[in-house]
């Protein structure tokens, strides 16, 4: 029995999982972090337009704090975020950009003086403070009040994972690269580690740890068209599903970016309509404002997306061969600002569309982007019902996104959620109550039967072909749980990835080698990406209102006097077809922004019960604290700070808001 | 474009190291092209319909995550964003060389890559290790930050390494890739390194004195870095050292 023993394990050398590891580390625990592919290819590096941080350093980004950042995050996840959570995280975003900065990110910067900018179609000239010079520099994104989203160029994911994969180099963390995770050791209700796949080899070997981390990004490969990277197929999801124990959050939640390129699906950011980049229609229109006058092109991803999918299917979009689509315009932000802040994407559209987007339209239609759901957590970042698991990231559901997630706080939540979810790691390692023995015949037991799953592949008498099973989940899933979703429609699809889940139990692979083995690994994974698939679709059948990107047809309304809730999918049974769905209530009377209307999309919501009651004593607290800070008003509304690793609390300095005690040292 | 489909001819370099006995052969593969056919869609769809033992590696399929550098008609370049319309009817495809071969069109990059992170120390050499996050950043001039981006785009995909006359005879050599990380860490303000912590890693025929100038690497970069300038100018910044 090969086994490598370690303190903590980590799934996902993306940045979450790097920096929970380097967290890890710091508090004097030893960890290895497994990784499909080399750190620095992991899909982080595809996050262009930037990170949330309400540093408030650029002129429209003047008076952004944590409340701006808090209310704009809850109200783009339709409220169905966590709210302690979002405290945490606005809290340490700041901290998190000025890490990485003293790391060696190297963020735009502000340039004193006159710019000319466009916003809303018209160019504006606007003046940087001589003050701000210097400082890391903010760009208008979707759903935001303020100017929140620090960047670098439109490589934002690029450097900030060159930087943080070269640092736990440097702390001399290792990555073993072209490793995969087939199944998480656990005993119902510890978890021990993982059994793990050489990719090269084809070795298995039990990685034994007292924490192990999820941190594999999201579940894009579920849909045929999606902008996510092809390592992105919900695997780390799948590890935890497999458990029957752990529980996966709102995995409905999908969200589809609006500019993926037509047809490939390749992202090109939401910089540029933060940056002043326009849609329009096959008429040359700009249709947006028609449909969200508040917002316009910069609503929430949710709404713009919907919206485009509305006017395609009024006959207003471009007709092409492979379809419909609706143009990006960029032109108006000219040459200079293309080639030297949007440079991916005239890479993007050179090379793969043949388009100069500095004169021409950008072809685009919405694909699917990114995963809300994922592995719940506590707000420790710990599994609620399996001991010593833990997951950061897209592919855990902490939840900070709810039901839509804001443009830049992905990558944010990475890095902020490894610097939370290592310290809690930390603690977890040092209690010594959970130095727990290591029951060696449970490891034999989880490798032996992983052993079996491959031999089945590889010397069974299966016939169904593993790639014709996933085009055709990709297909339905695409065609019947995308944007806009029918209860038929979804019976349908749940209907048939069961047959096709059935179907998965009897791939043949051709390949027989037990080394490198591509159509192998399409195997194993194709079935755990079945099991997937069918929590995404029952999860969006049962749910029966719509919400954030969840958007039901059948139910257009967000209700939530039935739905205040979040989706909990468990698969205790290794032979049944559809999940145990469950479902946790959010506590209306403990949120600090009840719900309402989130300032863009359909105004059209039932409310909870208790949410007038709650909007009352949110108002009278304000009402009797008019002299208070707002840090006083925030802890009187909904105390969070407790949640935080010590080295995290605390205030953020900003120009407008500068830290009372002197600086000390240098 | 006329509308008669071509057949592409794909010759592509087949080895798997690790079966006993095996030897390279170059296998053929036929496929009809398609609108927008990049290699990543050709190579995939070869896979899924003729041959699903063949190895490549494809990660972002968008040109910025380097998984994908191949030789692509003796030339190295990223396959994902390569269009077969640019190209003849025969496509030949061969594994980057220098690096070590996993399997037909996969190499291990990453462990080459790492090996000299390690040895060039590829991270800011800070000045204080604990920061007080608390802080407003250190300030830096906009059009610094700019031109160390520009530097630190590069996506590791060893294009340069393959092309690199110097790295075909001298296994310790550094490639451009390392002279250019160099080169980036040297204008951060926030590394403490002198350029003598520099000469120690790389003044030497490993480093940036094995290069002979023949600058493949600035002439296949997929990203457009100014290699060729940035080998210069380190080379001259390191020959001054070595006369200090």
């Amino acid at each position: 029995m090969n086994v490598i023993y370690t303190d903590v394990l980590i799934i996902g050398a993306g940045l979450a999982g790097l920096r929970m590891a380097i967290g890890a580390k710091r508090r004097g625990y030893d960890a290895i972090i497994l990784s499909l592919v080399p750190a620095k290819r992991s899909h982080s590096k595809a996050a262009q337009g930037g990170m949330q941080a309400s540093l408030g350093n650029v002129v429209k980004g003047q008076g952004d704090n944590e409340d701006v950042h808090f209310e704009d995050t809850v109200r783009g996840s339709d409220w169905g975020a966590d709210q302690d959570v979002v405290r945490m995280f606005v809290n340490t975003a700041p901290k998190a950009i000025r890490e990485l900065a003293a790391w060696g990110v190297p963020w735009s910067r502000v340039q004193r003086g006159d710019r000319t900018v466009v916003i809303n179609g018209q160019k504006v000239v606007i003046t940087e403070r001589d003050e701000a010079h210097g400082t890391v520099a903010q760009r208008d994104f979707g759903g935001t009040k303020k100017w929140r989203t620090c960047y670098v160029s439109d490589g934002t994911g690029h450097a900030m994972i060159n930087t943080v994969a070269d640092r736990a180099i440097a702390e001399s963390i290792p990555v073993h690269e072209r490793t995969e995770a087939l199944a998480l050791i656990h005993d119902g209700s510890r978890c021990h580690g993982a059994v793990v796949r050489d990719l090269v080899t084809g070795q298995l070997s039990a990685y034994v740890a007292r924490a192990t981390g999820i941190a594999a990004g999201g579940a894009g490969r579920l849909y045929r068209v999606t902008t996510n990277a092809v390592i992105c197929e919900g695997i780390g999801h799948a590890l935890a599903l497999e458990t029957g124990v752990a529980a996966l959050g709102n995995m409905e939640a999908v969200q589809f970016h609006p500019t993926g390129i037509f047809p490939a699906g390749i992202l090109v950011t939401e910089g540029c309509r933060g940056d002043g980049g326009l849609l329009k229609d096959a008429e040359g229109h700009r249709f947006m404002p028609d449909y969200e006058p508040e917002k316009k092109e910069l609503a929430s991803r949710d709404v713009v997306s919907r919206r485009m999918e509305e006017h395609i299917a009024k006959g207003k979009g471009v007709k092409n061969r492979f379809g419909d689509h609706l143009w990006l315009d960029i032109t108006l932000l000219g040459e200079h600002h293309i080639k030297h802040n949007l440079r991916e994407v005239y890479e993007i559209c050179h090379y793969f569309l043949g388009v100069d987007p500095v004169k021409d339209p950008i072809p685009v239609r919405p694909a699917q982007h990114y995963t809300m759901g994922g592995v719940r957590t506590r707000a420790s970042g710990e599994s609620p019902t399996l001991k010593g698991l833990f997951a950061a990231g897209e592919a855990a559901c902490w939840d900070m996104h709810g039901f839509n997630r804001l443009g830049g706080n992905s990558v944010a939540e990475t890095v902020v959620a490894g610097m939370i979810v290592g310290e809690s790691i930390g603690d977890f390692c040092a209690d010594p109550a959970n130095a727990a023995a290591v029951p060696m015949g449970l490891v034999q037991e989880f490798l032996d039967r992983e052993r079996a799953k491959i031999s089945g592949l590889l010397l069974g008498n299966g016939t169904e072909d593993a790639m014709a099973l996933r085009v055709r989940m990709q297909e339905i899933m695409t065609a019947k749980v995308g944007i806009f979703r029918r209860g038929n429609d979804l019976e349908e699809a749940v209907a048939e990835l069961q047959q096709l889940l059935v179907r998965s139990r009897h791939i043949g692979v051709r390949t027989r080698s037990e080394g490198a083995n591509p159509e192998l690994v399409a195997a194993y994974r194709t079935r755990m990406m079945l099991r997937l698939a069918i929590t995404v679709a029952h999860g969006a059948l049962t749910r029966t209102e719509s919400r954030g990107a969840h958007f039901r047809e059948d139910h257009p309304r967000r209700d939530d006097s039935q739905w205040l809730k979040r989706t909990l999918a468990t698969w205790p049974d290794d032979n049944a077809t559809l999940p145990t769905l469950a479902y946790e209530p959010l506590d209306v009377k403990r949120m600090e922004l009840p719900p309402g209307w989130r300032g863009y999309g359909t105004k059209n919501h039932i409310d909870h019960p208790d949410t007038p009651i709650r909007q009352q004593e949110v108002d009278a607290v304000r009402a009797r604290m008019p002299q208070a800070s707002r840090s006083e008003v925030q802890a009187a509304l909904m105390p969070y700070e407790h949640l935080l690793p010590p080295r995290f609390r605390g205030p953020n300095e900003r120009v407008d808001e500068p830290l009372a005690e002197p600086r000390t040292g240098t | 474009m006329s509308n008669a489909k071509r057949t592409l001819g794909f010759n592509i370099l087949r080895f798997n190291p690790q079966e006993a006995g095996a030897t390279p052969r170059m296998q053929r593969y036929e496929l009809e092209e398609a609108d927008g056919m990049t290699l990543f869609i050709a190579l995939n769809e070869i896979r899924e319909t003729q041959d699903p033992s063949l190895q490549f590696d494809f990660v972002c399929r968008a040109g910025i995550c380097g998984s994908c550098g191949m030789m692509i008609n003796g030339r190295p370049g990223l396959a994902c964003r390569t269009l077969t319309k640019n190209f003849d009817n025969e496509i030949t495809l061969a594994p980057l060389p220098v690096f070590e071969l996993i399997g037909d069109l996969s190499v291990n990059t990453g462990k080459w890559m790492h090996a000299m992170s390690e040895r060039l120390e590829t991270w800011v050499h800070m000045k204080q290790q604990e920061v007080d996050l608390r802080r407003i950043e250190e300030r830096m001039e906009p059009k610094l930050a700019e031109e160390i981006y520009l530097l630190d785009r590069c996506i590791e995909c060893g294009c340069c390494v393959a092309g690199c006359g110097t790295a075909r005879m001298r296994e310790d050599f550094v490639g451009a890739v390392g002279i250019n990380k160099i080169a980036r860490f040297r204008i951060d303000p926030r590394d403490a390194r002198t350029d003598e912590d520099f000469f120690e890693v790389i003044g030497d025929d490993a480093g940036v004195f094995g290069c002979m100038s023949l600058l493949a690497c600035h002439d296949v970069c997929p990203k457009d870095l100014p290699l060729a300038t940035q080998i210069a100018f380190i080379r001259r910044k390191m020959a001054r050292k070595a006369f200090e």
